[in-house]
Formats: C-alpha cells, sequence, structure tokens
C-alpha cells in the first residue's frame, strides 16, 4: 500500500492578487534530492534545503523586471539559468535542463534551442513552429535512450496537441488529443519514460485520468506532416462531486500510482482539497490526505516527496509507493477455504473484472454514452438519495438493483454506497441498513470504493453488515478489521455472560463466548492481513479483551486439536494455522501486559504448555528422523521388492 | 502363447569391482581390464565387445597398471610384483618381485623388449622381456619421491616419468635424469598438497603431455623441459590419460567422471601451427574415470563405477549405425547364476564366496500382471566363502540340489549339500586330474561332474555317495590352445558340447567317450549353446547375435537354421548391444527356446513363422491389444518379454514356472561411494 506521510511546511506563500494563483511559478530540482529551487511568480528564486526545511540563498531581479519562467539548475556549470520579461529573442515559454544534461530553450510559438547555441548566436532567426491561436500548455523534457525530447502540449480552439522535439538530431513529432466531452481540455499534463515508451497521463475537469504512450523508437523524422491521432486508455474516472474539476493536477508517481490533488476524497463529500495516491492498477485509492487551505492545482514531485502549495503554505509530503501487487493489495491470501466457500468466492466476480471492467474499453462512443446515461441516473438517484425518507430510498436502490445487469452499475453501487453513508454519517436518524447489505452483496463494492461503510456499521451496531463487509471486502485495512474485533469483543463482554449460561456447549471445551459473537470473531479470523500492519492496531486492545479474545482462540485451538473434521464447524471456519497466527500476534502485542496480568496466567501456562508439547514433539521427531529416513529409504526398496512372484503373460 | 508364473528375484547383491587400469592391445583388439579385486577381463573390440575371458582375482591383489606386449600381457601393483597373464590357461604364469616397493606404473618400449616399472622408493626398473619370463635388468638413476607414471619415448633413448610435484625426463641409455620439469601445484588450500602426476605421455615429436592431481592437463616440450601450455579440465584430479596411435588426439579421465578430449589441430581455419586444443567432454560416469584407452574409433573409459563405457567418436565412425552407438557394459558376459531345476534352488557366485537360495512359493493363482502372494519366502540355505585367498572362477549346482562344485585358478572344490537338515561337506579326496575348472558342469542326473581344463579339454568324474572317481578325458582334434568358456549337457546324458574363445564347438558322445562331431566354426565367438532334450539340437548363440541349429544325430544345421539364416534375423534383433548369456528350453512345449540378454528374455517358438524384416519385432503390446483370434495372424517365432531389466539368469524350473534374476543397475550404483562433491546449480 502506498502511503503519504506527515508533511512538513517548506515555505509561505504570498498568494497573488486574484487567489487562484499560489504565488509559485515553478519548482526545480536542484544538485541532488535535497534541494530544490523554488521561483515564486514575481521576481525571487529561493534555494532551499528540504530536509531543513530552511532557505540557503535567494536572488531577486532589478525592479520592474519580472521573471518569466522558472529558474533552472545547470549541473554541469553549476548556474542557474532563469529568463526575465520573455526575452531572448524571442519570447521564451520555458528553459528546461535535466540534471546533467544542457539546457533547453523552448520558445512560445514552439522551437526548441540549446541554450548554448542560442547564447552564442543571441540573434539568431527563431522560427514558429505552432498554428495561429495555438499555444503552449505545459512543456517538461525527458532524457529517453540518451536522447533529450522536449514535450510540450498545445491548445488550439479546444483541440489539444502534444508535440514531442526531439533533439540532435532534431525531429518534431505532433499528436492530436482525442476530444473529451465539449469544452473540456485538460487541466493537468506529466510525462514519464519507460521502457522505450513515453507515458503521459492527463487529467480532465471531469475526473478522467487518461494516459497515452508513445514508442520512442517508431518516431519519424518528417516534420510539419499531420498531427497523428494520439491513442489514450482511461485509467481512473476520479469522482468530482458536484460540478467540474477546476484547479487540479495529476502527477504519475510511478507506473502503479497516481498522485492527485484537487479532487474530492471519495468518502468526504464535495470538498476538493484533498491529496490522494490512486493505484491504477487495482484503481484503488492507496492514501489520502486533506489538505488546508485553497488547493491551486499545482503538485511537483521529487524524489519520493510531494510538492504541494495550499492555502498560505509550500508543504512537503513525503510519500512511498511499494511495489503493489494483487497479493500484497490483499494482504495474506485467505487459507483454507471449504467447499462452500470456494463456491461463494467464485461468484464474487473476478478482481480484474472489477478493476478494469471500464478501463478495457475505454474510449469508445457507445461507452462514453453508458458513462452518460449512467451519470444521468446517478444525478437522479442522487437527488432521492440525499433527500429521500429511508423508506423511499429503499425502494429506489432495490428498483435499481433489480433493473439492470449489476456489472454495467458497478461504478453506479459505488457512488451509491457512498452517498448514502455519508448521508447516514450526516445525518443521526438516516440509516438503511437492509439497502446497504443489498449493495455488499452485489460484490461490486470493495472497500477503497466506499472506505467509511465498514465504520458506519460499526458505530450504527450493525454487525451483520459488518460481517458481510469483511466476508466480501477484498481489501478491508488491518485497522479497520482491528476496529470490528474491537467492537465485537466489546459486544461479547456485555451480553457474553448469559450466552454463555444459556448456550448448551459440550462439557469440555467450554467456549468462552456466545454463538452470534464466535461467527463474527470467526469472520475477523478469515479475514486477509498482513501481520506488520495488523500488530500495531492490535496493540490498542485492553488486556481483558485480550485476554478473552487468547480465551476464545485456545478454545478453537483445543477443539481443533481434538476433532479430526474441523470442516464441520460450519462453512466459513478459520483454519488451524490461522487461529495459530492469531495466537502468535496477539501474544506479541500483548505480551507484557499479559504477564503482568493475573487473570491471564492460566490461559499463559496453557499456552505455554502447548507450545513445551508441541517442542518436545519437535525435538523427538527430530531424534527419530535419521530412523524415519532410513524406514523411507526401505520402503523404496520394499516397493522395487526383493523377491516376487507374478504372472505374465506372453502372445 | 500362454502364461508363466515368474520368480522374480532381486536378492542377488552382485557387485562388480572399481576398474582399476586398462590395456588396449590394437593389433589383436583385445582390450585388457583389471579391477580393484585384481580380476583380469578380456573384451574382443573385434567380435561385438564381448568378454570372452575372466581370470578371477585374489584377496590383497592390487593391480595398478596393465601392459601388452605384443601378445603378452603384464601387470604391476601395490605389492611391489611384476605378474604376466598366461591367456591360455587363464591363470597368472608368473610374478616377479621387483625389490622396489609398491609398483605405480609399468610401460614398455616399442620394440617389445624392454619393460619397465615404477616404484615407490624412486626408482624406475628395466626388465629384459625374454621369451618364457622377465629378467631385471637395471635401475635408472633414483630419485626421491615415488615413480607414479612412466612413458617410453617412442625412438627409445627417453623416457618421462611423473612423480610428486614434478617430471623426470631420464636418458634410456645412460639412465641419468636429464630434465626436471616443476609441476605447479593447485591453488587455495591444495597448496601445500603435493600435486601427484598421475599419468604422462610422451610422443614422438618429444612433445610430453601431463595429466595432475590439481586437475590440470599440460603440454610439455620434452627436448627443452619447459611448459608449452596448460590447461586446467576439473578442480579434482585428472587421473588417467590416453593417446591414439597416430598421436592426433589425447583424452584425459577425470575424477568428476568426465573424459576430456583434446585434438592436435590448428586452433584457427588459416593458421598453419598445430597444438592441442581442448574440443569435448564426455560424461559417462559417476565417478572417478581411472583407465581409458583409445582406441582407432572410439574413448573406452573404466573407473569407480564399475562400468566399462565404449563412446565412438563420432568423427570416426559412420553415423547412425550400430558402429556408432555408445556401449555400457556392467555386467559380465557369463552366467553367475545357476539354477538347480529339479530342487528349485539358485546358486550365485561371488568373487570370494557362493550362495545357496531356495526361491519362494505361492499357492495362489492370478491373472496376468497380478503379483502373487508369497506363502513361503525365498531362504539362503547356504553360504559358502571361498579358501584360500584366490577367486572364485566357475561354479556349479547339479539338477538334484545335492552337489556343489567350485573352481579357482588353483583348485576344484567339489561339496555335498544336505537340506533337511542343512549339511555341507566337503568331498575330500578329488582325482589328481581334477585340478583346472575354468567350467564346470553336472549331468542331468547328477552322476557326473565335468571340468573344462587346459587346451579344451575336459575331464570326466563320476560322482556317488561313497567315491569321486576319475573317468576320462575327452579332447577335442583340433588341437586348440584356447580354454572353454561354455559348457553344457543333454538332458539324457548322452551329449556333452563345449565352445572355446577361438570359436570351436565341439561335441562328445559320452556314452562313446570320443568326440562326436564339431560344429563348423563361425567367426563370431559363441556366448550360450545349449542341447535340446527331446531333438537333440544344438542350439548356439553367437556374440553378433546369430542364432543356429545344429542336429547332432544328423550332423548339419536344422532345418529350421537354414530357414533363419536364409531369411535373416531381424534388423532390431541384432541390434541388440547386449549379448545372450543362456539359452534353455521348455518342458512342456518342445518347440520352445528361451534366451535372455541383459534387458530381456526371449521364447523363440519354432512353429511360428519367423518375422520378416517390415515386421514388428518386439509385438507384445500390439498383440495384447488385439482380440484373440487376430492374434495369431500377427505373431511370429520371437516371443520377446521386455518386463525385467539387468537380467543375470532366466531359468525354467520343474513345475514350468521361470525364475528371473535380476540386479537392478540402480542398486548397485546405490552401493558406490558418494562421488567427488560438484557444485551444481542451486545447491
Amino acid at each position: 500500500m502506498a502511503a503519504l506521510y506527515e508533511g512538513y511546511t517548506l515555505c509561505g506563500l504570498v498568494p497573488g492578487q486574484t487567489l487562484t494563483n499560489s504565488g509559485i511559478q515553478g519548482i526545480e530540482a536542484e544538485r541532488d534530492s535535497d534541494h530544490v529551487v523554488v521561483t515564486d511568480s514575481t521576481r525571487s528564486v529561493t534555494l532551499y534545503k528540504v530536509s531543513d526545511q530552511k532557505p540557503l540563498s535567494s536572488w531577486t531581479v532589478k525592479q520592474g523586471q519580472t521573471l518569466t519562467c522558472p529558474a533552472v539548475y545547470n549541473s554541469q556549470t553549476e548556474e542557474y539559468v532563469v529568463v526575465s520579461d520573455n526575452k531572448v529573442s524571442s519570447d521564451v515559454w520555458r528553459v528546461h535542463c535535466l540534471p546533467g544534461g544542457e539546457p533547453v530553450v523552448l520558445f512560445q510559438r514552439g522551437a526548441v534551442r540549446l541554450l548554448d547555441s542560442l547564447l552564442s548566436a543571441p540573434q539568431q532567426p527563431i522560427e514558429e513552429v505552432l498554428a495561429q491561436e495555438e499555444a503552449i500548455r505545459w512543456s517538461t523534457n525527458i532524457v529517453a535512450d540518451s536522447q533529450q525530447f522536449v514535450i510540450f502540449t498545445t491548445e488550439q480552439k479546444g483541440d489539444s496537441f502534444l508535440y514531442l522535439h526531439r533533439l540532435n538530431p532534431n525531429t518534431l513529432q505532433r499528436y492530436r488529443l482525442e476530444r473529451e466531452e465539449p469544452g473540456l481540455s485538460p487541466l493537468s499534463f506529466s510525462a514519464s519514460y519507460r521502457d522505450k515508451h513515453i507515458c503521459l497521463l492527463y487529467l480532465y475537469p471531469n475526473g478522467h485520468v487518461y494516459q497515452s504512450v508513445v514508442s520512442v523508437r517508431g518516431l519519424g523524422g518528417d516534420e510539419g506532416a499531420q498531427a497523428l491521432p494520439l491513442p489514450r486508455s482511461l485509467l481512473l474516472g476520479l469522482p468530482v462531486g458536484e460540478g467540474l474539476l477546476e484547479a487540479a493536477s495529476a502527477q504519475l508517481l510511478d507506473e502503479a500510482h497516481v498522485a492527485v490533488v484537487g479532487v474530492p476524497h471519495p468518502s468526504a463529500g464535495a470538498g476538493k482539497d484533498f491529496l490522494c495516491i490512486w493505484n491504477t492498477n487495482f484503481q484503488t485509492l492507496q492514501a489520502g490526505k486533506e489538505m488546508a487551505g485553497k488547493i491551486y492545482g499545482q503538485l511537483w514531485t521529487f524524489s519520493n516527496k510531494l510538492f504541494i502549495p495550499h492555502g498560505k503554505t509550500l508543504s512537503v509530503i513525503p510519500y512511498e509507493c511499494p511495489k503493489s501487487s494483487l497479493a500484497s493489495a490483499l494482504g495474506k491470501l485467505k487459507q483454507a477455504k471449504t467447499e462452500g466457500e470456494l463456491k461463494q468466492m467464485s461468484c464474487v466476480p473476478s478482481w480484474n473484472n472489477i478493476l478494469h471492467g471500464d478501463k478495457a474499453q475505454p474510449s469508445r462512443p457507445a461507452e462514453t454514452r453508458k458513462t452518460v446515461s449512467n451519470f444521468i441516473k446517478t444525478k437522479y438517484l442522487n437527488f432521492s438519495v440525499q433527500t429521500a425518507p429511508v423508506e423511499e430510498v429503499q425502494r429506489e436502490v432495490e428498483g435499481l438493483l433489480s433493473r439492470a445487469d449489476i456489472q454495467d452499475l458497478q461504478p453506479l453501487v459505488g457512488q451509491l454506497a457512498s452517498m448514502l453513508v455519508s448521508r447516514s454519517l450526516a445525518d443521526p436518524a438516516f440509516y438503511t441498513p437492509s439497502t446497504l447489505a443489498q449493495l455488499v452483496h452485489t460484490q461490486s463494492l470493495c472497500h477503497s470504493v466506499c472506505p467509511d461503510l465498514v465504520l458506519l456499521a460499526l458505530e450504527r451496531r450493525d454487525f451483520f453488515l459488518c460481517q458481510l463487509c469483511l466476508q466480501f471486502f477484498p481489501d478491508i485495512p488491518e485497522a479497520v478489521t482491528c476496529a470490528c474485533l474491537k467492537a465485537f469483543i466489546r459486544v461479547v463482554i456485555k451480553t457474553g455472560e448469559e450466552d454463555k449460561e444459556k448456550s448448551s456447549t459440550p462439557p469440555e471445551p467450554i467456549c468462552p463466548v456466545g454463538l452470534h459473537k464466535a461467527v463474527l470473531l470467526n469472520e475477523v479470523l478469515l479475514t486477509a492481513y498482513s501481520d506488520t500492519f495488523l500488530l500495531p492496531h492490535l496493540k490498542d486492545l485492553s488486556s481483558q479483551h485480550v485476554v478473552l479474545f487468547l480465551q476464545y482462540l485456545q478454545f478453537l485451538y483445543l477443539k481443533y486439536s481434538q476433532d479430526a473434521s474441523p470442516q464441520m464447524h460450519g462453512l466459513r471456519s478459520p483454519s488451524l494455522t490461522q487461529i495459530m497466527d492469531w495466537v502468535c500476534m496477539v501474544l506479541d502485542a500483548h505480551f507484557t501486559v499479559l504477564v503482568m496480568t493475573p487473570e491471564a496466567k492460566g490461559l499463559l501456562v496453557n499456552l505455554h504448555s502447548f507450545v513445551k508439547s508441541q517442542v518436545r514433539l519437535v525435538s523427538e521427531l527430530g531424534k527419530i528422523e535419521g530412523s524415519l529416513q532410513e524406514l523411507n529409504k526401505m520402503k523404496v526398496k520394499k516397493d522395487v521388492g526383493q523377491y516376487s512372484i507374478e504372472i505374465i503373460e506372453l502372445f | 502363447m500362454g502364461e508363466f508364473k515368474v520368480h522374480r528375484v532381486r536378492f542377488f547383491d552382485y557387485m562388480p569391482s572399481a576398474i582399476r587400469a586398462m590395456a588396449f592391445n590394437s593389433h589383436t583388439e583385445r582390450l585388457a581390464l583389471v579391477r580393484a579385486d585384481g580380476a583380469l577381463e578380456i573384451f574382443n573390440f573385434a567380435d561385438h565387445y564381448f568378454q570372452e575371458k575372466v581370470i578371477p582375482g585374489q584377496d590383497g591383489r592390487a593391480v595398478e597398471a596393465l601392459c601388452w606386449v605384443g601378445q603378452r600381457l603384464f601387470s604391476a601393483g601395490l605389492n611391489g610384483e611384476i605378474t604376466e597373464y598366461d591367456l591360455e590357461n587363464l591363470r597368472p604364469r608368473y610374478t616377479v618381485e621387483a625389490y622396489g616397493g609398491p609398483i605405480w606404473t609399468i610401460g614398455s618400449n616399442k620394440q617389445g623388449t624392454l619393460l619397465m616399472v615404477g616404484c615407490e622408493d624412486g626408482t624406475v626398473k628395466m626388465f629384459e622381456i625374454l621369451k618364457e619370463r622377465i629378467q631385471f635388468q637395471r635401475n635408472l638413476e633414483r630419485q626421491k619421491g615415488r615413480i607414479v607414471s612412466l612413458s617410453w619415448h617412442p625412438s627409445g633413448t627417453l623416457i618421462a616419468a611423473g612423480m610428486m610435484d614434478m617430471i623426470r625426463i631420464f636418458n634410456a641409455e645412460t639412465g641419468h635424469a636429464t630434465h626436471r620439469m616443476l609441476v605447479e601445484r593447485g591453488v587455495g588450500a591444495s597448496k601445500s598438497r603435493e600435486v601427484v602426476v598421475w599419468s604422462v605421455a610422451f610422443l614422438s615429436d618429444y612433445t610430453i603431455i601431463s595429466g595432475d592431481s590439481a586437475g590440470k592437463v599440460q603440454i610439455w616440450d620434452g627436448l627443452t623441459g619447459t611448459l608449452v601450455r596448460t590447461h586446467l579440465v576439473t578442480k579434482w584430479d585428472v587421473l588417467c590419460l590416453s593417446v591414439s596411435q597416430d598421436e592426433s588426439s589425447l583424452i584425459a579421465g577425470t575424477s568428476e567422471g568426465t573424459v576430456v578430449q583434446f585434438q592436435f589441430i590448428s586452433s584457427t581455419v588459416d593458421q598453419q601451427e598445430e597444438e592441442w586444443v581442448r574440443t569435448r567432454t564426455f560424461k559417462n560416469h559417476s565417478h572417478d574415470v581411472r583407465a581409458l584407452a583409445h582406441t582407432e574409433t572410439a574413448v573406452v573409459s573404466g573407473g569407480m563405477d564399475t562400468q566399462l563405457v565404449v563412446r565412438p567418436l563420432l568423427d570416426k565412425v559412420e553415423k547412425n549405425t550400430q558402429e556408432s552407438a555408445m556401449r555400457k557394459i556392467a555386467l559380465p558376459h557369463r552366467s553367475l547364476v545357476c539354477c538347480a531345476k529339479k530342487a528349485g534352488l539358485l546358486l550365485f557366485q561371488f568373487p570370494d564366496h557362493l550362495e545357496v537360495w531356495r526361491v519362494g512359493e505361492s499357492d495362489g493363482h492370478g491373472k496376468p500382471g497380478d503379483s502373487l502372494p508369497v506363502k513361503r519366502k525365498p531362504e539362503k540355505l547356504i553360504q559358502l566363502k571361498g579358501k584360500g585367498g584366490d577367486h572364485i572362477y566357475s561354479s556349479a549346482l547339479s539338477p538334484c540340489g545335492e552337489w556343489l562344485a567350485y573352481s579357482t585358478v588353483s583348485s576344484v572344490r567339489l561339496y555335498r549339500l544336505q537340506y533337511n537338515n542343512i549339511s555341507i561337506t566337503k568331498v575330500s579326496k578329488l582325482p589328481k586330474d581334477l585340478c583346472l575348472g575354468h567350467q564346470l558342469c553336472f549331468s542331468s542326473d547328477s552322476t557326473k561332474l565335468f571340468a573344462s581344463s587346459r587346451h579344451s579339454s575336459v575331464i570326466v568324474v563320476a560322482l556317488n555317495q561313497l567315491e569321486c572317481k576319475y573317468l576320462h578325458t575327452l579332447k577335442p582334434k583340433s588341437g586348440s590352445r584356447q580354454p572353454v568358456h561354455l559348457l553344457c549337457t543333454s538332458e539324457d546324458g548322452k551329449w556333452l558340447a563345449t565352445a572355446n574363445t577361438d570359436c570351436e564347438i565341439h561335441v562328445y558322445d559320452l556314452h562313446k567317450r570320443k568326440l562326436h562331431c564339431t560344429v563348423p566354426i563361425y567367426s563370431s565367438c559363441p556366448t550360450a549353446i545349449a542341447i535340446h532334450p527331446t531333438t537333440s539340437h544344438l542350439v548356439v548363440v553367437h556374440a553378433d547375435q546369430q542364432i543356429f541349429e545344429y542336429s547332432l544325430v544328423q550332423k548339419e544345421y536344422t532345418e529350421w537354421s537354414r530357414k533363419l539364416q536364409k531369411q535373416g534375423l531381424h534388423s532390431l534383433w541384432l541390434e541388440r548391444d547386449t549379448p545372450v548369456t543362456h539359452v534353455t528350453f521348455s518342458l512342456k512345449n518342445p518347440a520352445h527356446i528361451i534366451l535372455h540378454d541383459m534387458f530381456m528374455f526371449c521364447i523363440i517358438d519354432q512353429s511360428l513363422p519367423l518375422p520378416e524384416s517390415k515386421t514388428l519385432l518386439y509385438n507384445q503390446m500390439t498383440l495384447r491389444s488385439l482380440p484373440e483370434q487376430e492374434r495369431i495372424r500377427h505373431s511370429h517365432a520371437f516371443k520377446i518379454c521386455k518386463n525385467f531389466k539387468h537380467v543375470m539368469c532366466v531359468s525354467l524350473l520343474e513345475d514350468h514356472s521361470l525364475v528371473v534374476v535380476e540386479r537392478p543397475l540402480l542398486d548397485m550404483m546405490s552401493q558406490l561411494p558418494a562421488p567427488v562433491r560438484q557444485k551444481k546449480f542451486a545447491t
């Protein structure tokens, strides 16, 4: 799981007059990963040491002059390059410089020059590459296969174009971006190079994040040819809430992760002041952070740090994107499924379907129409869900679920659940347990889509829904699992006493909890988890709860060691390994506390004796290992047979 | 054809001894091979690699080296003695003490007049080869440290000697050492260990090639005593070298079980100068390759894993022919098992002892493919240890099971066995003439013992409860001096047939006590003979896989045999690479001949048509799948059963059940010591 860590302030901002401008023109890397050059929108350049959060030096141009492009650091000459008042010999759009590379100048009319050649002949004619009314929106440069590329996008009468300018030898390729809904043009771009391909990521105001991939190899040299259509694929459909996005930005972090700023958190209503990391492979939200103050839609990333201006500060937020796989996204693989379970699992749509269903055919017109129609449906439901009384909402949703093919409704189900959850959270009187259960039952939901559902269910003490979520969501974070565990145990303590008396358990061993609670606890035991993440949360359990939980685990263990066929306990019962893993984890988390707790003494002694007997068994087995191996050898020989009387037939 | 009850016997723990040394005689195309227990074997490479002679070893006789001088064969060993073998009477002819401590190596000059041995005490001793013996001539200049390997320059003037840490060159005339070439030790931990030059070869262009314990094959200039080239071929030892006769190819055997070939060629196409280039690596052994021979067409190797491997060089033979096939000789080409048909007993012959077993019993019936429950387990009745340190050459158990005889190079011993109260009694007074027995055989009524003796003669001894009496000696008229290697009698006691390594087969009329006839000589050596109990036809199988049937009454080949020769044997039959070592007959069906090699047994039904060249020879599986009526149309005379592997004996008991004695190679391999450790992937 990717993570955002605690951020810190690099510097304060002096926002421009319009308040839509952060006051920062650009941030560029300096000599190493810990130094950045920040250029403000007027006339000063400041060098910061990031880890120290402090400026090392600063330069300002004369009053009356303006810096018109962010300063860049030329590591070869150890100089800073900055352009004031646009001018060299023609208006300059940007100067780009990669570490170890030569600075490149991109002119506003699309021409590209190496800074050196420009400075040696400052008066050279600069050609016009762009058409009339065409203007650069964004640019960067990239080194691919030791070839430097200047990449920039332009806009002309509502159309967007991508230019790939290769230096030495100079070639230029122009691509036309596919049109999104009329009137929408990309809000932000981000480019990266991997596997001989340049990868362009762009975000539209409707929350769609597209990716286009251009091979570096196939770049032809025929300049001025027609703009090629640029194929794209939809990576993410981000929730936009009401209206369109205005100031937002998406940055590629690695091949699987995208940082997005200025887009609402899927479970936090319409506020757009969030920084989120999404996994594009699984389309799951990996981490989210609320940014105080206004978001300007600006985002930079240098060496595992995100630089984001918000409100009146420029914050640095370290992040981490470990390589994600399905297994790590799911935590530990679920073990020991009984046949019934397997059947159940097989009716869960495959993970791929959930995730890539809409990615597979992103740009076909039919699909767009469907999205639109879903959008309309949502709009319609939106109204009723947000305002109508419980019964009506239930009816509406039921109708919708019965009406349509659930596969098509996947995004809708997520939106519905989110809306229901947020309304329930806002309005304590509103809760629709059966509707939510129905939505969970569609198996189109997962925790990332609707992160507050489980907590809501816990808050409303809807344990059935909790159980369903634990059963059907493959991506419940360990913190939430632990919260469920805590809640379940607490309930056990309140009502457990009576339960224990009521339930007619066999003479030994006695189950320390009632049947219903046992079922709930079993569900927790069955959940996938990763112990490093679970352990810190387990520590929050009180010692009393820990003792009870351990008693229950011990009971299960005893039961299993006595019983030859553990499957008999019901469809969803944890395996012996799962039980032992939990015992170990709980002991790890609370050992010191348990040692000090008098009531835990008996339990610990029991567990200790288990371990001792196991150790003894293993050591005894170790002693006879040699003999057993001999037996094995002898058996092999016997299989071959020293002597046998056989009947053969010849024809 | 029908069902057979088979006693599948795997409790014969036969274990061949490791191969220690070999020498190839390119004139006679005979390979002499000596094993760790001192046993000598002679293979005829001109006749399908048939193992035609065996001289058993002796306790405590460790032969280190072999050397052919013309047709004479000499060996030397760590007991400090030089032995010449008598290949006609299959025994050491004489032994000479060299008085230099253990002998590591032996060699002769090209002219075949001198023999030299390298001794532990640092001397190279020269012996003059005389007609009937060898005589000590002189010592070369004595060195410090043992002489491990020797090679004589073809001109006879120089001798190279491999020692510890060095190679010495001696002037053969003066006996003085002229050069000393230091051999580098191994790196790392082995730096402190002396390097042993296990093998040297002196080529006619005065190049010396050495193989040593540091894993190097080194090329030296023998005139200047300088190192020309080093090839590191193994992390372990290079134990032996062999050079082809034309000196264009060289092979080196290593402790890893590999054989590395070097060729004297120009390393690049346009380069004129030739040098020794490492070309091929063969890995046919799991353990040390201790002995090598480079024949004109093949690499012959043997070592710790006891198998003799003949690996043809594909640039010297025609591809995809029988000649180009690799051969592994793992089991002896003679029978070490004797079956007492009437008593259901098996005699197993080991080098130093004999075992008598009774096969098990089962009263169950079953379908083909079933294993029957064993009611009575097989039982080892007697284990008889050989006397006097000489290893056993030949042994026989009488059909009734009451007589047991075995022979060594020096004597024949006869025992009387009783089973109701198991006892074994040595028959103490044997006739004086019965002192040699290359082959032993009892008559079917167990009243006579036949022992083959010198010059292919057979001594006949009468047995009864009270005494053992010499009757007479049967002699062939051919005057062959070769030993008999096959001996058999007929069921009715009338005939005795012998076969010797001159390929002669003589049949004696036992009633008339004289030679009855001599079967026309065929070019390939007989590997198994038997006389049919009712028709008195002699069936002979040769090393080239040919089968002949000879009528003893008519003194001519039978009609069936002629037909077989006219039509020719099936090509797949001829391509088998292990000889038929035993022939027997069915008592139920006189038309059946039962024979076996190492990988199959076969029942030849003489009443059925012979397989034609296009018919499927191994057709048992096909026949099984056909309905019964159709089988007869597809049947042919050769019923080959491949259910059994590494077969040492197939015999028919009186109750018509078959006894198949197998010795799985895996079982033998598992008894070998661990090979040198080699780093394999991911270990």
